[in-house]
């Protein structure tokens, strides 16, 4: 065989198929258009002139965000994306949802692939400050819990003195658990393994007494207990996991819109404004709700929004109550009870500045 | 005694089951003991695996979900075009091997070439149809799509490579050397990784590439490497005289290689190109790990639906029955253009 021949006509084909290939990658369409001008004109603008908004989720969380059968994205942080998406358009829909996993979440948010991180997130200060990213106000207040069988009356940390408790290793669930019993002088025979759901399925079998890991999770894990009502979850709290949005440093004008986004879904449960009753409002004296929902002052301009982007958000989405409900409340599977995520005025730690 | 008759007619074989256990399975009391422990376990797991697909799988989350694990979000009323795409695609074997027989190779070629436009166009959209993004493409589509589009497109490069690897020019020698080799001495996974990461650090700062075009990029890379391998047996096995033949009609270099040595080399390892289709699409699974919805990934976001928390064996079991199947039928086809050629 002549060398030489391969040789020339691997140098045609490399040229020809180079060109080829590069015309190929390249005509896919870009992430977002328009996102040179991001940094200048400010991220309010890139996401109007593209029409939708970006949202980062998990897409993989129960309740948080998860596919629908109808492949419609649902959860709580899907949910918080369509009230931004409201306010600035007035369409829950205009939405592109992007399944991020938990390594390339805050890379995504720097490189503006996303507008807003919405993936149950913890707010840590590491994070704040060292990642390049701001959070915007917490919309769940997560935290390590433990879970009982209902039959072994057990109804608090302290009845757990010297019994069998499940853990996850290497996992902040382990150091939490030992620290907490520490501090009360509790002794307690942990039960360790490798595997999340070995874990679960050993307590099922009844070798703990209890099992322990972040509420919402164990709360999810219970709905796939043979008899999920024959457990009931501690109510204390063993550690802080307040999950909040995120979105890229550097832009406060969009931090305004997705924090007052949120506050406003809290204020609308405060003031008792429903998705159904807060399109009724145009005639109610109080002042507040006026103000809320820009019937009165000029609350939207500030953001650049028109003045009823409250009005749009809750018509569209409801509020903070309603979202929790639709999501994790007492109608879903999970059957998540409020906790900490109640109203301020109702023992919970959601509280909304003023809207004046 | 009386000697046996010269004819005698061969003696008769029992060939019933009976005969067949006795001989095979108890032939020894050892034997026998060890089939029976062996049959009634066997017996035991096919039993216990029955009863739990008859009774304790609880299949309404493939009955509700089917749509979305097959297709993804694509548009269900524009779900005809899916079909039209899968005529289109069972069309390409069929054309490719009707122009053989006819022995005008071209017509397939063209109608392959037609295929491929009409099927991005219905895909994507444009042009009068709804535009569907890349995004809503999700599930066993998204699955086949990566695996086809990064055989079509790592094939050129792949065949690059193997020419390069017996040029005479040292360069262009050692550099293919040293890719082939290297790729090949990295994890799937690892290349995966470089590509999801790495990739839009190199490209030109105006470029960028989504995530799903990134995923292939780096399939594309890790496939090209493993094609050059088995296109270079081809060229090996190709015989001398082809070539020096070709010399002495007077054809010039890059017609010998397109006309004489590419098509009988490339023939030779149909097979294998096919066997490394069969690979990739399974490989493609691991894109769920970069959050893509391919059928691994959506078959997780299905698992977080909160009605079917913890469905695990059910979902698992059925992509792959699907993965199995679509595995299966390939090498089926590849076995009969083998046989026709």
């Amino acid at each position: 065989m002549h060398p030489r021949l391969f040789g020339w006509g691997a140098i045609a084909l490399l040229a020809l198929c180079s060109t080829a290939s590069c015309a190929r990658l390249s005509s896919k369409p870009p992430t977002a258009p328009g996102q040179a001008e991001t940094s200048s004109k400010g991220r309010l603008a890139t996401v109007l002139s593209r029409g939708k908004l970006v949202c980062g989720v998990s897409g993989e969380l129960p309740g948080f965000s998860f596919l629908g059968k109808d492949g419609k994205y649902q959860g709580l942080d899907v949910d918080i994306c369509r009230a931004v998406a409201s306010a600035i358009f007035d369409n829950p829909q205009a939405v592109e949802f992007r399944n991020l996993n938990a390594k390339e979440r805050f890379t995504a948010l720097q490189s503006g692939e996303v507008d807003i991180l919405s993936r149950n997130t913890t707010y840590t200060m590491s994070r704040d400050t060292s990642v390049g990213l701001e959070f915007a106000p917490i919309v769940f207040y997560d935290g390590q819990g433990i879970m009982v069988k209902k039959a072994s009356g057990i109804k608090s940390l302290a009845e757990l003195q010297d019994k069998a408790i499940c853990i996850q290793t290497g996992t902040t669930t382990e150091q939490n658990l030992t620290d907490r019993m520490r501090q009360r002088g509790l002794s307690y025979t942990p039960v360790v393994f490798e595997d999340v759901n070995t874990t679960f399925a050993t307590y099922s079998e009844g070798r703990c007494e209890g099992v322990t890991g972040d509420r919402s999770q164990l709360v999810s894990r219970r709905s796939t207990l043979p008899k999920p009502d024959d457990h009931i979850i501690l109510p204390e709290v063993l550690s802080k996991e307040p999950l909040a949005p995120a979105i890229a440093s550097g832009d406060p004008g969009w931090g305004d819109i997705v924090r007052w986004t949120i506050y406003a879904l809290i204020e609308a449960e405060e003031m008792k404004l429903t998705a159904k009753t807060v399109t009724q409002q145009s005639t109610n004296p109080d002042p507040t709700v006026r103000r809320l929902l820009g019937l009165e002052g000029d609350l939207g301009k500030g953001l650049g929004l028109p003045n009823d982007f409250a009005l749009r958000i809750i018509k569209h989405v409801g509020n903070y109550g309603e979202i929790y409900d639709r999501n994790l409340g007492a109608k879903t599977p999970l059957k998540l009870p409020r906790g900490q995520n109640q109203l301020w005025n109702q023992g919970g730690l959601l509280y909304s500045p003023p809207f004046r | 005694m009386k000697n046996p008759p010269a004819s005698a007619p061969p003696p008769a074989i029992d060939r019933s089951p009976v005969r067949w256990l006795r001989q095979n399975l108890f032939n020894t009391w050892y034997n026998g003991i060890l089939t029976l422990i062996l049959g009634g376990f066997i017996l035991q797991v096919f039993v216990a695996g029955l009863t739990w697909i008859a009774t304790k799988a609880r299949w309404a989350v493939i009955s509700e979900n089917l749509p979305l694990l097959l297709v993804g979000r694509y548009p269900a009323e524009q779900s005809w075009r899916l079909w039209l795409v899968l005529l289109l695609a069972i069309g390409l074997p069929v054309s490719i091997w009707g122009g053989k027989r006819r022995r005008s190779p071209g017509v397939g070629w063209i109608y392959a070439f037609c295929a491929m436009i009409g099927i991005s166009w219905l895909l994507g959209g444009g042009f009068g149809l709804v535009p569907v993004e890349n995004s809503l493409w999700n599930g066993l589509l998204l699955t086949l799509l990566a695996a086809s589009l990064s055989t079509v497109l790592a094939f050129p490069l792949g065949v690059l490579l193997a020419l390069g690897r017996q040029s005479s020019l040292p360069i262009l020698r050692i550099a293919c050397t040293i890719y082939i080799e290297l790729v090949r001495g990295l994890p799937l996974i690892g290349i995966l990784f470089m590509a999801q990461f790495l990739l839009p650090l190199l490209l030109p700062g105006d470029w960028r590439l989504d995530r799903l075009a990134r995923a292939i990029a780096g399939l594309i890379l890790f496939n090209a490497a493993y094609l050059a391998e088995t296109v270079r047996g081809g060229l090996q096995s190709l015989p001398r005289g082809q070539i020096e033949a070709a010399k002495v009609l007077g054809l010039s270099a890059p017609l010998r290689l397109w006309l004489i040595v590419l098509p009988q080399a490339i023939r030779m390892v149909i097979p294998a190109i096919v066997g490394q289709f069969i690979s990739l699409f399974k490989d493609t699974s691991l894109l769920a790990l970069f959050a893509l919805a391919e059928l691994t990934g959506i078959a997780r976001s299905v698992l977080a639906q909160p009605d079917f928390i913890g469905r695990y064996a059910e979902v698992y079991l059925f992509i792959g029955l699907i993965y199995w199947i679509v595995c299966f039928t390939l090498s089926q086809v590849s076995r009969q253009l083998e046989v026709r050629d």
